[in-house]
């Protein structure tokens, strides 16, 4: 895995038909390999940010560079960020009629076109190193909250992205799992990934974050 | 004035309603082009064709029943009735084979016109509407209208003036009916067959029936507890129909009638049937009276059907030799419904994909076409391709039109179920897809597609063994299939219920196993939903 620098300038993004942006001129930055956070009140804009980030939503404004893909709102379609982001979804959306294995050889077959065979013998890596080797062809319905996290973790970076964002990460996990994840998020901060964590935990924050960032009203600034 | 029963989609109430509509619809789709373009159509050459082909094509309804055109009730295999007698006389005039082809009987007129059969000959009625859609032959019977009661019924009517005010069965748009109206009775029309109207007269449901000569010999006074009262109540005259403007072949046929009533060939079939009467003797100009021929087969249907065998007997003995015609009729219902669910699966597909993912104007066309097609009923659907189309130079056959008809129709069902399906599953799962770099396509294939199906399954299958079933409105279209098989039967040998239960059975058997298959595949697809707990 190889993280890259992320570099956000002046994004403004704003909802088809609203009035006021989501975001206003929001720039940062996050070094290779290193984890930031985004905290903030529920509507700031935490989520839309991580959308655009993951190439879901498309900003109005602004430039997003993620090592040497970079998109300029307007002139670079956001979606080639797909795949080169990776993104853990809240509820982890993992794909309930494949298996963990399945899950995770999906996108690296059919978007990067790898053979199955390399593409499995990847995944059982990962999936290894999550600590989900016994659970690599089980289907998500018998996987626990914890499980399922680290099996969309694996799925993300089986796409080796250069970046993985996390929404909420600890929404749906009891509490006591809490020390799990920041486990999981310096395994693989030790393997050199990039990562952005958008999250209302205090506690995840203060055991897991290189920097944070507070976003307000769609404005950002270093907290 | 015959047996006119209509294709039924759905059980047998709503009969009426769809033969009506049907009647209507052809009438409406004609209106148009009568008298510009259907004396166009006819190119005059119509016996030089049929003597190419080497066969009289004419049109009948099997279910029209005895003694028309009916199946032997002791092999159903093959048709008789003295229709089918003499349709092989004038074809064997012409030099030619006569092939009947079946077509429901009060679309007779609409097929002939449509140039499914050479001429309609099917104990049609000579009257002033018939000659504005075909041309008619001379006359080649004459039926007197004969009023049945019940045997000894002191109440019962017995003359036209006795009418007024009485419940009495017939058969719609006949001249019975007619008279029945003008003197004033109440008249009851029946669709189902002519069996059911003596039947309702035995239960009391009517106080008398008046119909046909011939139908009141073969299904009436074949009952011992019910007789005709004597007395003139009018005569209808029977010709064969043929299209507008080929007077080639009405004159040769004609000549054929005037042949086989000179020779006495059409009296001894008449006598042969039992229905040798003064009046068709007049009309033949042959001398009156009593018959030299036995009706050896009267007799024989007397013998057969005059009063059912028990079952036992019939599940022994007449019902094997129904098989060979049930398991084609079985044949024809699954390979109209294949091939109409094959059409309507990959359409169907289409629309949902449209109407769910699809931008404005694709979803609008695809709402537009899926509230189009299931707020308007199949039957006009069907008639509209089978006698709408060829006005625009397009003509199907009659299996193609059953087969596009149902599958254009069941791909807005369809296309419905695969929505509900598509939309069970959270949009999540999209955005999931998306976000690894998965194109839209990929992730419909790959992640929504197959989540969608286990839902979808139940409600298409439901929908597949419906079209198994709605396959049977293609007998108005000349096919015989599973439905029009039995009620054909069940009007030759006089055995609705056990012959029912017989096409019942059939429509189980190529039901059922699909349900199975069904069952077993939306299992098998959630397995996966089965957690650990």
């Amino acid at each position: 895995m190889n993280g890259a620098a992320l570099r956000v300038e002046g994004l403004t993004h704003r909802h088809r038909g609203a009035a006021a942006p989501t975001l206003r001129d929001v720039s940062f930055a996050v070094p290779a390999g290193a984890i930031a956070a985004i905290v903030g009140e529920s509507g700031a804009g935490k989520t839309t940010l991580l959308r655009c980030l993951a190439g879901l939503d498309r900003a109005e404004r602004g430039t997003i560079a993620v090592g040497d893909r970079v998109v300029v709102a307007g002139r670079h379609a956001a979606a080639t960020l797909r795949g080169h982001v990776g993104l853990v979804f809240q509820s982890f959306e993992l794909f309930p009629h494949l298996t963990v294995l399945e899950n995770c050889v999906l996108a690296p077959r059919r978007v990067r076109g790898a053979a199955r065979r390399a593409a499995e013998a990847a995944a059982r890596a990962l999936l290894d190193r999550l600590g989900l080797a016994d659970k690599a062809d089980e289907h998500p319905a018998r996987l626990s909250g914890g499980q399922c996290q680290r099996a969309a973790i694996a799925r993300a970076l089986a796409m080796a992205p250069a970046c993985l964002l996390y929404d909420e990460p600890t929404s749906a996990l009891d509490p006591a799992r809490r020390s799990e994840l920041v486990e999981v998020l310096a395994r693989v901060r030790a393997d050199g990934m990039t990562q952005v964590v958008v999250t209302h935990d205090a506690a995840l924050v203060a055991a897991a974050a290189d920097r944070v960032f507070r976003i307000d009203g769609g404005r950002l600034a270093a907290a | 004035m015959r047996g006119a029963r209509p294709g039924r989609t759905r059980g047998s109430c709503g009969g009426r309603t769809v033969r009506r509509l049907a009647r209507a619809l052809v009438v409406l789709a004609a209106a148009g082009s009568i008298g510009a373009a259907a004396p166009d159509d006819a190119t005059g050459d119509a016996l030089a064709r049929v003597r190419a082909a080497g066969e009289l094509r004419w049109g009948a309804d099997a279910q029209g029943g005895a003694p028309y055109v009916f199946q032997d009730p002791m092999d159903p295999n093959h048709l008789i009735g003295f229709e089918v007698d003499l349709a092989a006389a004038l074809a064997a005039e012409l030099g030619v084979g006569a092939r009947p082809v079946q077509g429901q009987w009060d679309m007779l007129l609409d097929l002939l016109g449509r140039g499914d059969f050479d001429v309609a000959l099917n104990g049609i009625e000579v009257a002033d509407e018939k000659l504005r859609v075909a041309l008619l032959t001379r006359p080649y019977y004459v039926a007197p209208e004969r009023l049945t009661v019940r045997r000894g019924d002191a109440a019962a009517p017995r003359t036209l003036a006795d009418l007024r005010g009485r419940r009495v069965g017939t058969l719609p748009g006949s001249l019975a009916e007619r008279i029945l109206r003008r003197a004033g009775a109440e008249a009851r029309t029946y669709d189902g067959g002519q069996n059911e109207i003596y039947a309702d007269l035995l239960l009391g449901r009517t106080d008398a029936v008046l119909l046909d000569a011939p139908i009141s010999l073969y299904y009436g006074e074949i009952e011992p507890a019910l007789e005709a009262a004597p007395g003139d109540f009018g005569e209808v005259r029977y010709a064969i129909a043929v299209p507008r403007g080929e007077e080639g072949l009405r004159a040769a046929l004609d000549d054929a009638l005037a042949r086989l009533a000179a020779d006495g060939r059409l009296r001894a079939i008449y006598e042969r049937w039992g229905l040798w009467n003064d009046a068709t003797a007049a009309l033949l100009a042959a001398p009156a009276g009593g018959g030299r021929g036995v009706a050896e087969a009267l007799e024989a249907w007397r013998a057969a059907v005059g009063k059912p065998p028990p079952l036992l007997e019939r599940l022994r003995d007449r019902y094997p030799r129904t098989l060979a015609l049930f398991a084609r009729g079985a044949a024809l219902t699954l390979a109209l419904s294949f091939t109409a669910m094959a059409l309507a699966v990959p359409l169907g597909v289409g629309l949902a994909l449209c109407r769910t993912y699809g931008p404005l104007p694709l979803r609008a066309l695809a709402i537009g076409y899926i509230e189009f097609v299931r707020g308007t009923p199949l039957l006009v659907q069907l008639i509209m391709l089978y006698f709408g189309l060829p006005e625009l130079g397009v003509t199907l056959d009659p299996f193609a039109a059953g087969a596009v008809a149902l599958g254009l129709n069941y791909a807005a069902a369809e296309a419905e179920n695969y929505r509900a399906g598509l939309e069970s599953v959270p949009a999540g799962q999209l955005e999931a897809s998306w976000a690894l770099g998965l194109s839209t396509m990929q992730a419909l294939r790959f992640v929504v597609g197959p989540q969608a199906v286990r839902v979808a399954i139940p409600p298409a299958t439901n929908d597949f063994i419906a079209l198994l079933k709605d396959s049977s409105l293609v007998s108005l279209v000349t096919l015989t299939e599973l439905t029009k098989t039995y009620l054909n039967l069940a009007n030759a040998m006089r055995d609705h219920l056990g012959l029912g239960l017989l096409v019942a059975a059939w429509y189980l058997a190529i039901g059922l196993p699909f349900a199975w298959l069904a069952r077993r595949a939306e299992a098998r697809l959630g397995r996966h939903l089965r957690s650990a707990a």
